[in-house]
């Protein structure tokens, strides 16, 4: 297995200097760093000289991917590319243009969007699996209907009216919880409730009628049939055979998005003012500053290749019949 | 006791706390006792804290009340004026001829080579306490050679335990025009100050590439200390605005050990700069900066004396403005600005009490705003039943519809042109626009000028004669025949181009491509249809834009300027044809040049508020009116929203360093705020009754099943 970890890791990194090639690619296709300059040096009196003196001091005066004016290997590493994407892949995301550093911003920035994110998902699977199992076990019946009928509309409805229409009434009408906010700690809890209750709410009815298909497909099996002729009674069935059976796609998709929690949500941070990535992401779109871009989607591709590999290696752990080689 | 009667009394009770629990809503988790607290919000993070950098609204918010310069605006006085705020008195101004002999105050501008401005200082006054300023016993600054430990553990700047501070003296006030220069600061005014301070551009080269720690010992030539308390900048010619420039943030007085300090290497790695963390002699100083959430002032302890002005207009003691005349200021002991991005959590707390003040964004206008029947605007009855203030204030800045002056259908100085520009100037409806997209907030522009400017008047010779009447002593937009007459007499008859012989077409060039400006950009159609031209709207990205605009390929535009300091020259400069954008990379953005305004503007702008001055006012506006080169649009109307226990509330455009004379009952506060926050209880209960109302029966059906298997 550690054969295929190492084998796995040397695959990603053509994946991530291609993502970052991309990356690199669309944003100076839309912003050249004469564009970054004065977006960051605002509206007033900003002078061609100011523009030279942003771009040399942020290292922008450099030719973007090939450099035919230096010699030798300097052609490739004297260019904005190799001198702003080397530094990644040791993990040095380097300065925003605002002159931040960005690692410590991360290293900050991702406790909370964790704080959203990791309740939502563990709440959110609970409540769907149950639900999924209850309208399973009283499948044919007035509950299943109204479940599926309601995990439709749920589904049909878009995120933002969840959060704007939770706001309102949990916060605004019944002033139960803060409307938005955060704060360290335990006193987090207070300002993420209303956002993980809006999390879970929202994704219920795709979450639902997910399981429920997955589970509905197991309960039609031999083994499940076995198990009721042995006298179990349904509920046992369900628990002790169906939902271990399930286990598999459940894994799939619950593993290969947990090294992504740490990304955040970029409408949920940003209606919640949870100062997590996602808004930070959202605010370097926003401002141009390529820098926290290029390392939020480096960032991304990482985690991502990292969770592919969790869940392979989450296969073996659930089926003994995966082997990784 | 059985399990069900444990159960049924902690429910009993978690109910009992709930309905009487109180302000479950509060976003604030410390309570602040007995002190001052005002809770503001900001919606966008300052990207700089550095007073030689920081130029925007959202950074002043911050550094005004941190750092202090020179000069600052009366609080309360109008028209807006200038008085000592650091220093001991007004500037002594001493005019130069080409050898630095002093001249008369009666010469000729074309004689004077050079200014000088002697600044006292105050003495006394002292840096907040801060890290930099830190010593040892054995007078050493104990923070200025970090061990790399000692970065390693520093997470921010409360970290390093020790504060020490000193003296304000004349040497940094003499720094910080230094740092200015430097090309490694990137101040935004370095390359406008070269043109006027005496050796400001030479240094600006000579320490180019020098650290900022060794500015400390360069001189630069204009700037000079001329005693502990006393400082001397010499500037070319005669340049009365540069006392404005004196009142802001740039010219504020920074230590040098503040550099020596932040700039030790790995403490950028740790954000922590001065960027971050101003130190300042100001009523406040940055007690927590976590831009990502909040943001904390606290008084500065070692804030000097100042008092609230005991003077200012003769309406201002009818409301209650000068009830604290002659008291110590700041009043205020803390204030929290956190960090809210969305308009509904933001207006949902202003409502139940947590933020104190509050702007109005156009979703929540109509539940804030009703306008009366003579168009004046009120607040609705909610409003009024909470107690909540209204305040507005037309700011000082211009947002206008240009025409590039370098277009050969609608630039240049032709009769055709200008005719066409004319028309277009009144068909444009901007009282229309203004009442659909603005909801009433701002005020038509009749020409450059924004009120409370020195040269703008409200009276009839304050209009603009080419598109306007003056009828029943007020401005009335000439009817749109007028407009297609001008047409016909540019050659364009119901707008038909001789050329092509079909609708003229005129090209609009934005960067408002989104949805949301669909409306807008419908609305500018409609208004060139008036006279039969055809609008075609050019948009593109931002950055595309500003190219467009830099080069000179658009036709239309709409742009605006909102003004430094209260002169004048700070909004006619933006029609001078040395400030043109395509031949010069000016403000002038339509590119306009016309000599005979050139000439009244270089008149004018070096010249004293007077009446003589106020006539060559009235005649740029003429020239410009005349010819046209922007149509003017409108000067934005701000209304904000003051809680009851909000005081000392006087609008002032120029001056950011309001915080100080603010003041806030506290403790009507904690009382409303209790009364509004009462949670709700009964919803969630009947809520969880109906979820049980349903389970129970298909539980039954369940079990029946379940039993129906078993027989």
């Amino acid at each position: 297995m550690i054969q295929y970890i190492i084998r796995r890791f040397l695959y990603a990194f053509p994946l991530l200097i291609g993502v970052n090639i991309l990356t690199f690619v669309l944003f100076f296709i839309v912003n050249s760093p004469n564009d970054m300059a004065r977006m960051q040096l605002g509206q007033k009196h900003v002078t061609e000289q100011s523009i030279e003196n942003w771009k040399q001091q942020h290292g922008y005066e450099l030719p973007l991917l090939w450099n035919a004016s230096a010699s030798n290997e300097e052609k490739l590493t004297k260019t904005i590319f190799y001198q702003k994407s080397v530094g990644l892949f040791l993990f040095r995301f380097g300065v925003s243009e605002s002159g931040r550093n960005i690692g410590a911003d991360i290293q900050e920035r991702m406790w909370p969007s964790l704080a959203l994110a990791l309740p939502t998902l563990i709440v959110g699977l609970l409540v769907d699996v149950t639900f999924a199992l209850m309208m399973v076990l009283f499948r044919g019946g007035y509950l299943e209907r109204t479940g599926m009928v309601l995990c439709v509309a749920l589904m049909s409805v878009s995120s933002l009216f969840f959060i704007i229409g939770g706001q309102f009434i949990v916060a605004k009408v019944l002033k139960l919880v803060p409307i938005s906010g955060y704060d360290d700690g335990f006193s987090a809890i207070k300002f993420l409730i209303l956002p993980v209750i809006i999390g879970v709410f929202s994704g219920v009815g795709s979450g639902v009628r997910w399981y429920r298909t997955l589970f509905l497909e197991e309960v039609e099996k031999d083994y499940v049939r076995t198990a009721r002729a042995k006298g179990l009674s349904e509920v046992q069935t369900l628990f002790r055979h169906v939902l271990r059976n399930a286990m598999i796609p459940i894994l799939t998709g619950v593993v290969v998005i947990l090294p992504l929690l740490f990304m955040g949500s970029l409408i949920m941070e940003s209606f919640f003012s949870i100062p997590g990535l996602g808004s930070y992401t959202i605010d370097a779109i926003n401002s141009q500053d390529f820098a926290i871009v290029r390392a939020m989607v480096f960032l991304g591709s990482v985690l991502y290749v990292i969770g592919l590999l969790l869940t392979d290696i989450s296969y073996t752990l659930v089926d003994p019949r995966v082997r990784l080689a | 006791m059985s399990i069900r009667t444990y159960i049924s009394q902690l429910i009993f009770l978690m109910v009992l706390m709930g309905c009487d629990a109180s302000q479950l809503n509060n976003p604030y988790v410390e309570d602040e006792g007995a002190i001052s607290v005002l809770y503001q919000s900001f919606s966008e993070r300052p990207k700089h804290l550095d007073p030689a950098t920081a130029y925007s609204e959202n950074e002043y918010a911050f550094i005004a009340q941190i750092y202090e310069s020179p000069f600052q605006y009366h609080y309360l006085k109008r028209p807006y004026q200038l008085t000592p705020l650091t220093a001991s008195k007004m500037p002594e101004i001493n005019y130069l001829d080409s050898h630095g002999n002093k001249l008369g105050n009666d010469v000729q501008d074309s004689d004077i080579a050079f200014t000088d401005y002697v600044i006292d200082l105050k003495q006394g006054i002292q840096f907040q306490p801060h890290a930099a300023l830190a010593k040892t016993s054995e007078s050493e600054y104990s923070y200025h050679n970090l061990s790399e430990t000692q970065i390693q553990q520093a997470n921010s700047l409360n970290d390093f335990v020790d504060t020490g501070s000193r003296e304000l003296t004349a040497d940094d006030y003499v720094y910080q025009i230094k740092r200015l220069a430097h090309p490694k600061v990137q101040s935004p005014i370095a390359e406008i100050m070269k043109n006027y301070i005496v050796g400001f551009d030479e240094f600006s080269k000579e320490v180019a590439s020098l650290q900022k720690t060794e500015l400390k010992n360069k001189t630069i030539s204009g700037v000079k200390t001329t005693g502990r308390y006393q400082y001397r900048i010499r500037i070319k010619g005669k340049y009365p605005q540069f006392i404005f420039w004196l009142a802001m943030p740039f010219f504020s007085a920074l230590p040098w050990e503040a550099d020596v300090f932040y700039e030790q290497a790995g403490l950028s790695n740790k954000n922590i700069t001065l960027d971050w963390y101003p130190i300042g002699t100001g009523p406040y100083l940055l007690a927590e900066n976590n831009p990502n959430r909040r943001m904390i002032l606290v008084k500065n302890p070692n804030f000097h004396f100042e008092s609230y002005p005991s003077e200012g207009e003769p309406s201002d003691k009818q409301n209650a403005l000068l009830k604290d005349a002659g008291k110590k200021l700041p009043f205020i002991d803390k204030v929290i600005f956190t960090l809210e991005k969305e308009t509904i959590p933001y207006w949902t707390k202003f409502l139940q009490g947590y933020y104190d003040a509050s702007g109005i964004a156009s979703d929540s206008f109509d539940q804030a705003i009703q306008f009366t029947g003579s168009g004046g605007a009120t607040l609705t009855e909610s409003m009024t039943e909470k107690g909540i203030k209204l305040q507005t204030l037309v700011e000082a800045s211009i947002f206008y519809m240009g025409f590039n002056m370098l277009d050969p259908v609608v630039g240049g100085d032709s009769e055709r042109a200008r005719k066409l520009r004319q028309a277009i100037s009144i068909a444009v409806d901007y009282e229309e626009f203004i009442s659909i997209f603005r909801n009433g907030r701002g005020v038509v522009a009749q020409g450059v000028i924004p009120p409370g400017i020195f040269g703008y008047t409200d009276e009839k010779e304050g209009i603009n004669s080419y598109n306007y009447d003056w009828k029943a002593d007020k401005p009335e937009r000439k009817k749109i025949e007028a407009a297609r007459h001008l047409m016909e007499e540019a050659g364009y008859l119901n707008g038909i181009d001789p050329k092509t012989k079909e609708a003229l077409i005129l090209y609009f060039d934005t960067a408002s491509v989104s949805i949301d400006d669909r409306p807008t950009m419908n609305w500018y159609r409609k208004q060139f249809e008036k006279l039969g031209i055809k609008l075609v709207v050019r948009g593109t990205d931002y950055n595309r834009f500003q190219e467009k605009m830099r080069t000179g390929n658009e036709q239309i535009f709409v742009w605006g300027w909102n003004a430094d300091y209260p002169d004048p020259e700070n909004l006619f400069f933006l029609l001078y044809g040395p400030n043109s954008k395509v031949k010069y990379g000016g403000e002038n953005a339509a590119n306009y040049q016309n000599p005979e305004f050139d000439k009244l503007f270089q008149k004018m702008r070096n010249m004293d508020n007077s009446e003589q001055r106020y006539q060559i006012i009235q005649q740029l506006q003429e020239v410009v009116r005349h010819d046209a080169p922007w149509v003017f649009g409108f000067h934005p109307k701000n209304f904000s929203l003051f809680h009851s226990w909000y005081s000392n509330l006087k609008p002032n455009l120029m001056a950011n360093n309001r915080l100080k004379y603010t003041r806030i009952d506290p403790v009507e506060r904690a009382e409303k705020r209790r009364v509004w926050n009462h949670p709700l209880w009964f919803p969630v209960i009947l809520g969880l009754l109906i979820f049980v109302a349903l389970l129970v029966p298909a539980v039954h059906v369940y079990r029946r099943s379940a039993k129906e298997v078993l027989q």
